[in-house]
């Protein structure tokens, strides 16, 4: 049977917050019987956009994770609160507001996506507007997805064997894999947010080289730049561990990319390395 | 629930659907609106061997997104209501305005005491002492706007304006229009059909304190984002050249960040024009036919006539940014078709509303005219406008007088008013005191003006009809007229948007301002200092008629910010809430009460004047008033737009200017001909004739010299307040609210991450800091600090961030709240007003522009 699934593209996400406020926009002062209470005016993040920053000034760079519940087909608050959790047969994960007075409901899930609401006394999270998808109503998918303005964040309605194909296609990956709670939301260019770049500039005789042959090696990948016009290289996607830089077969730098604490939050101690201008 | 009924409706942050539940007379919904195949088709462009085509959607902004947070707001003022110490007919207690509390009182009440004090001033003063002062972005549509409804109230019951300066364009409109002209849109050039000049022709783009993603050109929403996504996909290099790593180099993320230390942007561009001079690399050949005293200018620059070359390690001593990189950036540039895109439009904000904000954008202008303006892919553009839309279809934009057919104060002669007014059934209603023989305030120096006795300026903000009115001298009292009695605010705060605010905190603490009402929506920023509030509503429930980021006025053709001409039927959504009114409605009980109802109103309601604006445009002639209000919207379509005529192209190629549209009905009056541009010479003058004619260059006017030079800011690291304030704080326009609006109010902006955050139950506004600074100061992340310096205190939340380099700070403006822990207008404020902190100062002594952007502070840890 067709899924829900939603693919989120850290790459074109910037922060703007239309995903989050649309969200309290539909939620906040509306009740969706039978689906959700009405969510509070403050305090809940139902689409909980997490930052991380790369690197350190000038050669930096920003990463936004908008990270809504993830619909998972093994969820960990269904298996604690069976009575209170349902997954629909559509991939859809639905909270009984009738049968989510049970405080600890927010603590089951990993990834931080249920909230209490205190006005209602019930358990709350995202419910994929699912209110909309059945009623057809319009914008007819979730709000999250009809607002953001660089389709960073899309809704895809498949068999699963087409998302299989997807998440192959678009090389999509999901959040702490380890505890196998496949779930229903999928992220694109996710390296952005959870690995390292190298980068910096070559000078010759004090002025930025363009063209340059720029080469890290090490940790199992070998790849190749040309500077720009400024001799900056960037090298991205990389795992914590020990590289080489090189220019035109000579060594130039030894790199380590450190291991870091978890990259959930703003990171100030990231791992990536702006190794600042070198003369060759 | 019931079903629900689509509405539609306009803001600053683009056009939305409205889901409205009728019977429960409630919004459910608000979302962009979904373009259906009825809709005209939209426009394509082939380049590059792909064909581009927008999407079949409006965009919104965040502000937008969350209207509904602010309509229903607890902090909305639902009755009319007086200060518990204030009474008209006795002691008034000036001196308690915003400490003490206030009585909910009947409209009748209201409108009576506000009715007598006007009679009372105007019989025992005379004209020219009501003083009304609305904010520049309030509610969105035709009818409703300041230009509009407010100046026909102003103009009928005989208040006087309190003159905007043209706080966007600063720098362009008293620095650069002396080297190019270009009044009529107050220094900045036309963007007209640039963006398939870009998109063919351009090879690299240069922003310069210039950030899309964050001001939306002003309010054309995420129109652009995607004309920027396809520039990347074709390879079009982008550099950004700004102190915060701002959120569009942020999503194109394959860009050049370069950080100019505060205030030397001048010397930075003076670098690369050095580069170009010494390599040989500009347009000589454009240069020698098109410009004026260029070889002036060149040998300050390299140093001939002051001994001192501005080359790239003299650039780098001052913006600490490296020689090679300057250099680097100034090849490249030469060597590929560049577009400099000089701030949020055309020009306009960041850098141009700083000290030396005159300055840089002249030297914007030189960088730009040395690689030959206006020919294919080179010009001043800033990707957020140009859309190859029809600006032929008329339909006014909210500058053009609305129902007021104001000609002083709006664009209104230019067009409108004589398709608005047949003179006979219904007339427009100009000023006659907010004119050249009337009485002027400056906003700026509004305080001023009610404390000190006497207060001078030069120029008025909005003039654009010649370079000369810049040079008109004012002072008050006018010679002739009382002083203010009283002030009629309207709209947003000031004290969050006007440098130094809490002047404003202390002007209304004085007995010389014996009468204040404030007419606003919600209980905010310095609403709480009022004698009377007027409850007014929002947009959403009332009638309207708009079109999406059509402002015309100085921004003629503004609507090509957006993908699809957008024109609007704002749809009363649902009845104001409590006991507030239309804007419209109380202005029009106010005349009732002053014997003019039938002068103001002429009998009609606000949908009235809708429906006669409708018929003042051109829509009639492709829809009906039926069609339209039942669809509520009406895309323009393409097929008539006018051939392709890239901005400035006539310029390079040495023709005539052909005007079109707004722009034939009013030429400006310098400009003697078609051909060459409004300065003296007709080019472009790195010697300014008009400085020269008019300017005080040779006595007092220190910073606006005849020629673009790079003059160490008096808010910068030269001064002597840098030993005891060593932090820059950067504070431009901001991302999550449009100036005050979407801010505060209890609104759902509050719990956006990068917008506020909440410590302790309070939400304060944030401050961005370099960790190095912090870690100095032993400040954390999200912890309070204090910002201050001779001018005040204030308190935010600290941010660590690598977005911004050590010694700089970032900090956005236009906090709605003003919170004062202590005496107001004397004491530190929690409510995040970092206008608190910048200067009151003019850009100069003749050039009363607001230089804001800018100020010098010291940060410490603050634990209330």
């Amino acid at each position: 049977m067709k899924q829900h699934y939603l693919v989120i593209d850290i790459e074109q996400c910037f922060d703007c917050n239309n995903c989050f406020i649309a969200c309290k926009d539909e939620y906040v002062g509306n009740a969706w019987p039978p689906y959700t209470d009405a969510q509070p005016r403050h305090g809940h993040r139902w689409m909980n956009i997490e930052r991380t920053e790369r690197g350190a000034y000038p050669r930096i760079d920003v990463a936004y994770r908008p990270t809504p519940c993830m619909h998972c087909e093994d969820a960990p608050c269904e298996k604690t609160h069976p009575e209170a959790v349902i997954r629909r047969e559509d991939g859809i994960v639905l909270i009984d507001p009738h049968k989510a007075q049970d405080k600890h409901l927010t603590k089951s899930c990993p990834y931080g996506a249920i909230y209490w609401n205190d006005e209602s006394g019930t358990a709350q999270k995202c419910t994929m507007c699912a209110h909309l998808i059945d009623s057809g109503d319009a914008p007819s998918g979730p709000r999250c997805v009809h607002s953001c303005p660089t389709e960073a964040i899309k809704h895809y309605c498949l068999e699963p064997a087409e998302m299989e194909q997807k998440i192959k296609d678009e090389k999509l990956e999901i959040l702490l894999p380890e505890l196998n709670t496949k779930p229903h939301v999928f992220y694109k260019n996710y390296h952005l947010f959870n690995k390292a770049f190298v980068a910096g500039g070559f000078l010759k005789g004090g002025e930025c080289v363009k063209g340059a042959d720029a080469r890290l090696t090490g940790n199992g990948i070998d790849e190749r730049q040309a500077t720009d016009c400024f001799g900056d290289f960037k090298f991205d996607n990389l795992c914590p561990g020990d590289y080489t830089l090189y220019s035109d077969d000579k060594a130039v730098r030894k790199v380590t990319v450190p291991e870091v604490g978890a990259t959930d939050t703003i990171a100030f101690n990231n791992n990536s390395q702006n190794l600042g201008n070198i003369e060759l | 629930m019931a079903k629900l009924s689509r509405k539609t409706q306009l803001t600053t942050g683009g056009p939305v659907f409205v889901y409205v539940d009728e019977e429960q007379d409630k919004i459910v919904r608000v979302t962009p609106i979904d373009l259906d195949d009825a809709d005209a088709a939209s426009w394509e462009i082939e380049a590059r061997g792909r064909t581009f085509k927008p999407p079949r959607k409006t965009t919104v902004t965040p502000v937008t997104q969350g209207y509904k947070a602010m309509i229903y707001s607890g902090r909305r003022n639902l009755y009319p209501m007086k200060r518990v110490d204030f009474d008209p007919n006795g002691e008034r207690n000036e001196e308690k305005r915003g400490e003490s509390g206030y009585a909910r009182i009947s409209w009748d009440e209201a409108l009576d005491i506000v009715a007598s004090e006007i009679k009372r001033i105007k019989r025992d003063f005379g004209p020219g002492c009501c003083v009304i002062e609305p904010s520049s972005h309030h509610l969105w549509g035709n009818v409703g706007y300041r230009h509009s409804t407010l100046f026909r109230f102003m103009n009928t019951a005989g208040y006087t304006y309190g003159d905007h300066n043209p706080d966007s364009w600063e720098g362009w409109h008293w620095g650069a229009t002396h080297m190019w002209g270009f009044t009529g849109r107050l220094g900045n050039p036309a963007q007209t059909d640039l963006y398939e000049d870009c998109i063919k022709n351009c090879e690299m783009i240069v922003f310069w304190s210039s950030d899309p993603e964050t001001n939306n050109g002003i309010y054309g929403a995420f129109e652009s984002t995607v004309r920027r996504r396809w520039l990347k996909e074709l390879g079009v290099k982008m550099v950004f050249i700004d102190p915060f790593y701002n959120h569009t180099n942020g999503l194109y993320r394959e860009g050049k960040w370069l950080a100019p230390q505060l205030g030397t942007d001048s010397a930075l561009a003076l670098g690369i024009a050095h580069t170009w001079l010494t390599e040989g690399t500009y347009d000589k050949e454009y240069v020698a036919e098109k410009t004026f005293g260029f070889d002036e200018w060149a040998d300050y620059v390299l140093g001939r006539s002051d001994g001192i070359p501005k080359d790239a390690e003299w650039a780098e001593k001052e913006c600490r940014i490296p020689a090679y990189d300057i250099r680097a950036l100034a090849r490249e540039w030469a060597s590929r078709k560049t577009m400099l895109a000089a701030g949020g439009l055309g020009g306009w904000g960041g850098c141009c509303r700083a000290p030396g904000g005159m300055d840089w954008s002249r030297l914007m202008i030189a960088l730009i005219t040395m690689q030959g303006f206006g020919k294919p892919g080179i010009n001043m553009f800033s990707t957020t406008q140009g859309a190859p839309v029809d600006s032929d279809f008329y339909f006014p934009g909210y500058a053009d007088g609305g129902i007021s057919g104001d000609c002083d104060n709006t664009f209104g002669g230019a067009t409108f008013a004589f398709r608005m007014f047949d003179g006979v059934t219904t007339k427009s209603m100009t000023s006659a005191l907010s004119t050249a023989a009337g009485v002027h305030i400056n906003r700026m120096r509004l305080p001023e003006c009610v404390l000190d006795d006497n207060v001078e300026w030069w120029g008025r903000g909005f003039v654009g009809a010649s370079l000369e009115q810049q040079f008109h001298r004012y002072e008050y009292p006018t010679p002739g007229y009382n002083r203010i009695q009283m002030l009629h605010k309207y709209g947003g705060p000031m004290i969050g948007t006007m440098g130094q605010g809490d002047r404003y905190a202390r002007m209304y603490r004085t007995k010389r301002l014996p009468f204040v009402v404030s007419q606003s929506i919600w209980f905010e920023g310095e609403v709480p200092f009022a004698d009377i509030i007027l409850p007014a509503c929002t947009n959403f429930e009332r009638w309207d008629i708009g079109e999406w980021a059509n402002n015309s006025g100085y921004n003629p053709d503004s609507h090509n910010q957006a993908n699809h001409r957008v024109i609007v039927f704002q749809k009363k959504c649902i009845e104001p809430l409590g006991e507030s009114k239309s804007d419209y409605e109380i202005f029009r009980l106010i005349c009732e009460r002053l014997g003019l109802e039938g002068v103001f109103s002429e009998g009609k309601k606000d949908i009235d004047w809708v429906r006669q604006m409708f018929y003042a445009s051109d829509l009639p002639k492709v829809t009906s008033w039926e069609d339209f209000t039942e669809k509520g919207y009406y895309i323009v379509p393409v097929t008539g737009k006018a051939p392709s005529e890239p901005a400035q192209r006539w310029f390079a190629e040495g023709r005539p200017e052909k005007l079109r549209g707004w722009a034939t009905n009013l030429p400006p009056m310098a400009k003697p001909d078609s051909s060459g541009l409004q300065t003296q010479s007709g080019k472009v003058e790195f010697v300014s004739n008009s400085l020269k004619r008019f300017g005080h260059y040779d006595t007092d006017d220190k910073e606006r010299p005849l020629m673009p030079m790079y003059i160490p800011s008096w808010e910068g690291h030269h001064t002597e307040r840098f030993k005891k304030y060593p932090l820059a704080v950067l504070s431009p326009h901001p991302r999550f609210s449009f100036h005050t609006m979407g801010d505060g109010k209890d609104a759902f902006m509050n719990d956006i991450k990068d917008h506020r955050v909440e410590i302790n139950g309070h939400y304060y506004w944030i401050m961005r800091m370099n960790p190095k600074d912090a870690a100095k100061r032993g400040i954390t992340h999200h912890s309070t600090v204090k910002a201050y310096n001779e001018r005040g205190s204030v308190v935010f939340a600290a941010q660590l961030t690598e977005r911004i380099p050590e010694g700089t700070c970032h900090c956005y403006e236009s906090s709605a709240e003003y919170e004062p822990i202590g005496e107001p207008g004397k004491s530190t404020d929690i409510g995040g007003c970092i206008n608190i902190l910048t200067p009151a100062r003019f850009l100069s002594k003749y050039a009363s522009g607001m230089a804001t952007e800018h100020c010098l502070v010291e940060i410490e840890k603050w634990e209330g």
